[in-house]
């Protein structure tokens, strides 16, 4: 009961402390604000990344041609001899005659072309359909393909998957190093208002000591400013991220650009990015106190 | 083991200023002791080994069974919550009020609200400040604000009451004031010690003397009288 009510007196010094330099606080407020919306711009972006790089992975196919009259059994070969490689997640079989089917329904003009032909003279050649695993080595597996007997060619997104995979992954590390340099600068902020707090209390901590207080009992409250600094700080990156990000995805109708790409539905999102706002202010607010408390309250 | 046990005591400053000399005494439960001598025999320096603002540099301090010498920062409170300090500069907050003033020695105990104001304000009664508690320091006056800081020394029942100089810069009628009260809190069964320049409040109250001179003691005397340089 005692070492409850002593923190709750300890709390409402932290909190009589922000407001009493209001000024300052704000400073620290805003800097946490703008850190957090940045990562929070930074976490819905990289978790749509995430999802766009998995929709279209889920897209990229690599189609292997087959050598013009290969015996089937040779084709049931070459099928095993692609499914012993490493990277693969599935194969498919399709048929000359299924693709020339298939191409006649899609479009009248090459149904009236490819109707000239039949099965025994079909221009087409059968084809595997290859879905890989790591979309980042695809390069690599269609290579290995290539050099099998019986293929005639092999196309995949020629490059140009890898280099969005790629691009996807710089984003995300440049917008991590931005957020930890971000993190930083806002702790050394709080920190700078608590050493300044701690100064302008001086007297009171001295007298606070010589009547008996312990170490604890005087830290503590400059620990809950700088964490009530955090808080505050996140609840407009919070407010703004969740209403922003709604209105963004419901204006878009949760696509970008095209079908394939989807964003995150907000359902999904929200609640942890608050979460993780949250805690990432209150835990700058406490690492920017604890290092001023450690380099400017020495008792 | 008494209240207060020192022994073979040395302090000597960083500056190597040696403050006090081989000091030994003691100070049984209830006493009431005056500490007297010229500036700068080291009667402050005393006065800071009790309550562990300086360390002693040799000897051993000993205050409520608590070895001053080795305690470590961490656990000076332990200390201090045994003592009630009055400085000469009072060491009143201005931003508070005279009832914030006292209560703020109090709040660090967690205790409930209603305990906090009853003790209070009986300690501000008791050092006749009852009308004025809602007064900042700078609207009071200097025998006032003394007294503000005797009712913080006091609103924890210590049974230490250290006193640096608390009359120092009072005039005569107020001085009396004080020690009236302070006399009465060691009636009451509280251990005071108090260093004092005051030839007339020594010689008014006829308790133990201790004198020092240079950082050396050089008489201690129950019942004593201030010693002015001639008479030693
Ligand atoms: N913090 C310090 N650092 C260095 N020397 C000090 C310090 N405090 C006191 N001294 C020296 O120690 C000696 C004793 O000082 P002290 O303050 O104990 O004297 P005092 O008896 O209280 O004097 P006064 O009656 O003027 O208050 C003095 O020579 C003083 O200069
Ligand atoms: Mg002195």
């Amino acid at each position: 009961m005692k070492a409850f009510r002593i923190l709750i007196k300890n709390i409402s010094d932290g909190f009589k402390s922000v407001f009493r330099n209001f000024s300052l606080s704000l400073a620290s407020i805003s800097c946490i604000t703008i850190t957090l919306i940045l990562v929070a711009i930074a976490i819905i972006l990289s978790e749509n990344v995430n999802k766009f790089t998995d929709d279209i992975e889920k897209d990229v196919t690599i189609v292997v041609y087959i050598e013009k009259n290969t015996q089937q059994i040779d084709i049931d070969a070459t099928k095993e001899k692609i499914e012993a490689l490493r990277n693969i997640e599935s194969i498919t079989f399709t048929s000359k005659e299924e693709i020339r089917q298939e191409m006649s329904k899609d479009s009248d003009g090459l149904g009236t072309i490819l109707g000239e032909y039949n099965e025994s003279n079909n221009p087409l050649l059968d084809e595997f359909l290859v879905k890989v695993t790591d979309t980042e080595k695809i390069g690599e597996t269609a290579n290995r393909i290539k050099e099998l007997p019986f293929i005639n060619a092999v196309k995949y997104g020629e490059g140009m998957v890898e280099q969005l995979v790629k691009v996807f992954d710089v984003v995300k590390k440049i917008t991590f190093v931005i957020v930890v340099g971000l993190v930083i600068v806002t702790a050394f902020l709080i920190s700078n208002t608590i050493k300044i707090t701690i100064n302008n209390r001086k007297r009171q901590i001295e007298i606070m000591r010589l009547v008996g207080a312990s170490n604890a009992y005087i830290k503590l409250p400059f620990f809950f400013e700088g964490i009530i600094l955090g808080f505050l700080g996140s609840l407009i990156p919070i407010f703004l991220t969740c209403y922003g990000y709604i209105f963004l995805y419901q204006k878009l109708n949760g696509i970008l650009f095209t079908e394939v790409i989807t964003l995150v539905n907000p359902d999904n999102i929200l609640f942890h990015l608050s979460i993780i706002l949250m805690a990432i202010g209150i835990i700058v607010g406490a690492i920017g106190s604890y290092r001023a408390v450690r380099r400017h309250l020495k008792i | 083991m008494n209240l207060i046990e020192i022994k073979n005591t040395y302090k000597q400053y960083k500056n190597g200023v040696t403050a006090l000399c081989d000091l030994t005494l003691s100070i049984p439960k209830g006493d009431f002791v005056f500490l007297v001598g010229a500036s700068g025999s080291g009667k402050s320096t005393l006065i800071k080994l009790l309550y562990r603002q300086e360390k002693p540099t040799r000897g051993e301090v000993y205050v409520g069974g608590i070895n001053v010498a080795k305690l470590r920062n961490r656990k000076v409170y332990k200390l201090r919550r045994k003592l009630g300090i009055v400085f000469q500069d009072y060491k009143l907050l201005p931003g508070m009020t005279v009832y914030e003033n006292v209560a703020f020695a109090l709040e660090i105990y967690g205790l409930p609200e209603r305990e906090v104001r009853k003790k209070v304000m009986n300690a501000i009664e008791k050092v006749g400040l009852k009308e004025k508690f809602r007064s900042y320091p700078d609207q009071l006056s200097g025998g006032e604000q003394q007294r503000v800081s005797i009712a913080r020394a006091i609103v924890n029942n210590p049974k230490i009451l250290i006193c640096d100089e608390p009359t120092g810069n009072l005039d005569p009628n107020t001085s009396l004031e004080i020690m009236e009260f302070i006399n009465k809190i060691n009636e009451e069964g509280t251990t005071i010690i108090m260093a004092t320049h005051d030839k007339d409040i020594v010689n008014t109250y006829k308790k133990r003397v201790i004198t020092l001179e240079k950082g050396i003691l050089i008489s201690d005397k129950e019942k004593g009288g201030y010693k002015t340089n001639e008479s030693i």
